[in-house]
């Protein structure tokens, strides 16, 4: 009896719970047994085993939550200094004899019967018991709604909108976002521009609650967060400008598929959520957290649509072809975003083309259009190739490396066609290039991805912010944690 | 589930009174400082305006950004706070 006195036990059961009902003799033996060393905690009823002393009231679920119980009954004994914790769920007769030393212990019962799920596990609950027991974690402004007031109109009001409705950032709602990740909520992400505000977790998963992500989203979306704050990539610049672009979020590897992203028909349009939640979880944090609005710092001119949300995944079928992630020194099976500072979808249709050499000049006539025809050198570009592009060049022996070689040799342009005047336009390149073969991208300036429907000879350039490089911005890629 | 509680999504920051600094009183033992972004045609705007200072008494320094894309770097915001008593930045083309 020594070991039984110098430890303590707790038992967990819920009245409702048919394996409780069966074993209620049993919890009475250990009552008697064990006296003041047992605990009772009663989960749905308070008025359960009330005759035992040892019973107690965990309707509040504090205990069972502490104690991570996912099934009752539950029997735990408690560790001491010479023994660790132990435990055991359901009933298995045999166990429990072998467990708490009683060779009788329910010898009239059934050997054996699963127990239910503890009430902690019931759907939803696990969130509503994070906000009760562990709310002190949210350390964002807490903003309370009058009845009266609707919540959605409320997200307007307060200027936290991009114009869309956003999913009202209630703690229930956060908490669940930020079991999609290990990180904690007080940790630092880095400084948002255009204020240079530290942001948190927390202020990721708030906004990304906002943008209507779901919790399996939340590494992309933060390591969309820590693309954009990577000094290349410029973002304050590339949110101040007066110029359309705006970041363009592609996603590589197998995370892009573990949470359902589209890569095929309709890639860059709507319609899937992971896409369209995830560009704009990082606008929405750009706006609340750095505190970017447009008519504020945001001074575009024009602006383009891909400024609520441009997120698409690539289309990694083919495994002979690198993907994007892979061109910037990944492997294929990392899980990896990358952020273009881009604007606008530009086709190019070409359904003639049956061999690489006339795709390829026909994508470089097209390219020539990035920015103006006459600006080389200016911004850099993404090609999006469709997959029956992709299908010529790989059937008649290119690959990726080939046609990017090909699209720079075309687009090599001597000075004296693009000068300023040439061809009755102002517009141009100085005169001090006259003389020069002018290259339309910089050296690391054409990225090329994959991805849209296997129905349709049309790929697409997303052209790029006029301030590239190291002036201004340049591709960034950064690892799914 | 109650929504009628939410978390701000901004970044909190109470607006703070920013206290401006002592204003000139006059220019003619000032010097001042003109930053160029390095936008198209900003030389010519702040000659301008340099010759206009200069006629009121003002000495004037002028300076660039690298590229107007990215904020200043901290190095010419110090080197312009410590030679000049008030800095004009010419805004965009």
């Amino acid at each position: 009896m020594d070991s039984l006195t110098n430890s303590t036990y707790s038992l967990i059961v819920k009245k409702s719970c048919p394996t409780c009902e069966l074993i209620e003799p049993v919890v009475r033996a250990l009552a008697d047994t064990y006296g003041t060393s047992l605990q009772v905690y009663v989960q749905d009823d308070a008025g359960y085993l009330s005759e035992l002393p040892q019973q107690a009231d965990d309707t509040t679920l504090a205990f069972s939550y502490q104690q991570n119980i996912e099934i009752v009954p539950t029997l735990i004994r408690h560790a001491t200094q010479a023994q660790s914790e132990q435990r055991l769920v359901g009933w298995d007769r045999q166990e429990w004899q072998e467990f708490t030393g009683l060779d009788q212990l329910g010898s009239d019962l059934i050997s054996f019967k699963p127990g239910c799920g503890s009430l902690t596990e019931d759907p939803g609950m696990a969130e509503q018991l994070a906000v009760r027991f562990e709310g002190e974690r949210l350390q964002a402004r807490r903003v309370d709604v009058a009845d009266a007031e609707d919540i959605m109109e409320a997200c307007f009001d307060r200027g936290w909108s991009d114009g869309l409705p956003v999913v009202p950032p209630t703690p229930i709602r956060v908490m669940r976002m930020l079991a999609g990740t290990d990180l904690a909520p007080d940790e630092s992400i880095g400084l948002v521009p255009p204020d240079h505000v530290n942001c948190t977790v927390e202020k990721v998963a708030i906004n990304a609650v906002m943008a209507g992500c779901k919790p399996e989203y939340f590494p992309t979306v933060i390591a969309v967060v820590r693309a954009a704050l990577q000094e290349k990539f410029c973002m304050h610049g590339l949110l101040c400008t007066t110029y359309f672009s705006s970041p363009v979020v592609i996603v590589n590897g197998p995370v892009s598929r573990h949470i359902g992203m589209n890569s095929g028909g309709n890639a860059l349009g709507q319609g899937n959520r992971a896409n369209a939640t995830i560009g704009r979880a990082l606008q929405l944090l750009i706006r609340n957290v750095g505190g970017g609005k447009p008519g504020g710092i945001d001074r575009a001119t024009l602006g383009n649509p891909g400024k609520y949300t441009f997120c698409f995944a690539e289309d990694e079928s083919d495994l002979d072809w690198p993907t994007l992630a892979m061109d910037r020194g990944f492997e294929r099976d990392d899980s990896v975003v990358s952020l273009f500072a881009g604007d606008g979808v530009q086709p190019i249709l070409d359904q003639l083309s049956r061999t690489p050499e006339s795709l390829a000049k026909s994508m470089a006539a097209s390219l020539r259009s990035v920015v103006h025809v006459k600006k080389f050198g200016m911004a850099d570009a993404t090609l999006v190739v469709c997959p029956e592009h992709r299908r010529v060049l790989r059937e008649n022996g290119w690959n990726k490396s080939d046609l990017k070689q090909a699209l720079f040799d075309e687009l090599v342009t001597p000075g004296t066609e693009l000068m300023s005047g040439v061809g009755g336009i102002s517009e141009g390149m100085p005169e001090k290039l006259r003389g020069k073969l002018l290259s339309k991208f910089r050296d690391d300036g054409l990225h090329i991805v994959t991805a849209g429907g296997t129905a349709g000879m049309f790929s697409a350039i997303i052209s790029g912010w006029v301030a590239s490089g190291e002036r201004g911005s340049q591709l960034v890629s950064q690892h799914v944690d | 589930m109650s929504e009628t509680t939410m978390l701000d999504p901004t970044s909190e920051l109470s607006p703070v009174e920013r206290q401006l600094l002592p204003r000139l009183e006059a220019l003619g033992d000032a010097t001042v400082g003109l930053l160029d972004i390095s936008k198209p045609r900003g030389k010519e705007f702040l000659d301008e305006v340099q010759r206009q200072l200069e006629e009121l008494g003002a000495k004037v320094k002028r300076y660039a950004k690298p590229t107007f894309a990215r904020v200043a770097p901290k190095e010419l915001t110090q080197k312009i706070s410590s030679e000049c008593d008030a800095v004009i930045e010419g805004l965009a083309d």
